[in-house]
């Protein structure tokens, strides 16, 4: 007899991708709940996290494409990937409107990722049964 | 829904934007009128020293946020006192007067109290 005890999570990551293991943790941690069942309610991205956010990362062929990888996983379970907008415009990680509203040529963040306030950090930390810090 | 949170911020002021950004949990948390309080240990007591000198190196000044916390409704100022010992800093050293001091033993009390930690 047992019975699964489904848990709601949330993630916050703080490390940019490659440097760091954290995020590629977070990628691993968040696959494995979702394959068991629970739920993750966001995962937010904070400090050099927000680099998890690019579209423009081309790492060689035969490396582990992490921004790729979180972009999949949120297509696939419909996860709610959101970037800090403080942190995310201080390390020019900006969205189309971002972009035109600071006057800048180009934006890089993945469509799968949404800009936010630290609010969405909160607002986890409150709904959520455990809040998983990465980095 | 209101949760029990504690941000612990361990790092020193400059050298890495962690304690800025750390302190911006805290005042978001605040303004969502959640129960928050910081507890400073390790190198992070240094955030707390006056007469920081941060125009020097282009940054703005922490200790200045810091004073302004019971502004933003944060009353729950923890600063642990085996850190400062450790790095010979007295409590009027510091730009909080209303803080409290919490020993090592204090210290598992207060995380168990907590709903939610934030470590930076």
């Amino acid at each position: 007899m047992g019975f699964i005890l489904i848990m709601i999570f949330s993630l916050a990551v703080y490390a940019a991708p490659y440097s760091s293991q954290a995020s590629h943790s977070a990628y691993q941690f968040a696959l494995a709940a979702l394959l068991q069942g629970h739920s993750v309610h966001r995962v937010f991205f904070y400090q050099d996290g927000v680099h998890n956010a690019t579209n423009l990362a081309a790492p060689p062929q035969d490396e582990f494409n992490l921004q790729e990888a979180w972009q999949r996983l949120a297509n696939d379970h419909k996860l709610d990937l959101v970037v800090c907008v403080a942190a995310a415009l201080r390390r020019g990680i900006l969205d189309e409107a971002e972009a035109k509203r600071y006057d800048k040529p180009s934006h890089n963040l993945a469509s799968e990722f949404t800009i936010s306030g630290l609010g969405q950090l909160v607002e986890a930390a409150v709904v959520s049964d455990r809040l998983i810090s990465f980095g | 829904m209101n949760k029990k949170m504690l941000l612990i911020s361990r790092q020193a002021p400059y050298g890495k934007s962690t304690a800025r950004e750390a302190i911006d949990i805290a005042l978001a948390a605040s303004v969502y009128d959640q129960d928050i309080g910081i507890l400073f240990m390790d190198d992070g007591v240094f955030q707390l020293l006056k007469s920081q000198k941060s125009q020097n190196i282009d940054q703005k000044n922490i200790s200045s946020i810091l004073s302004a916390l019971a502004l933003y409704g944060i009353e729950n100022i923890y600063v642990h006192q085996e850190s400062l010992d450790a790095r010979t800093i007295r409590t009027d050293e510091l730009v909080v007067d209303d803080l409290q001091l919490l020993n090592n033993k204090d210290i598992g009390h207060l995380l168990n109290q907590q709903d939610q930690l934030l470590s930076f």
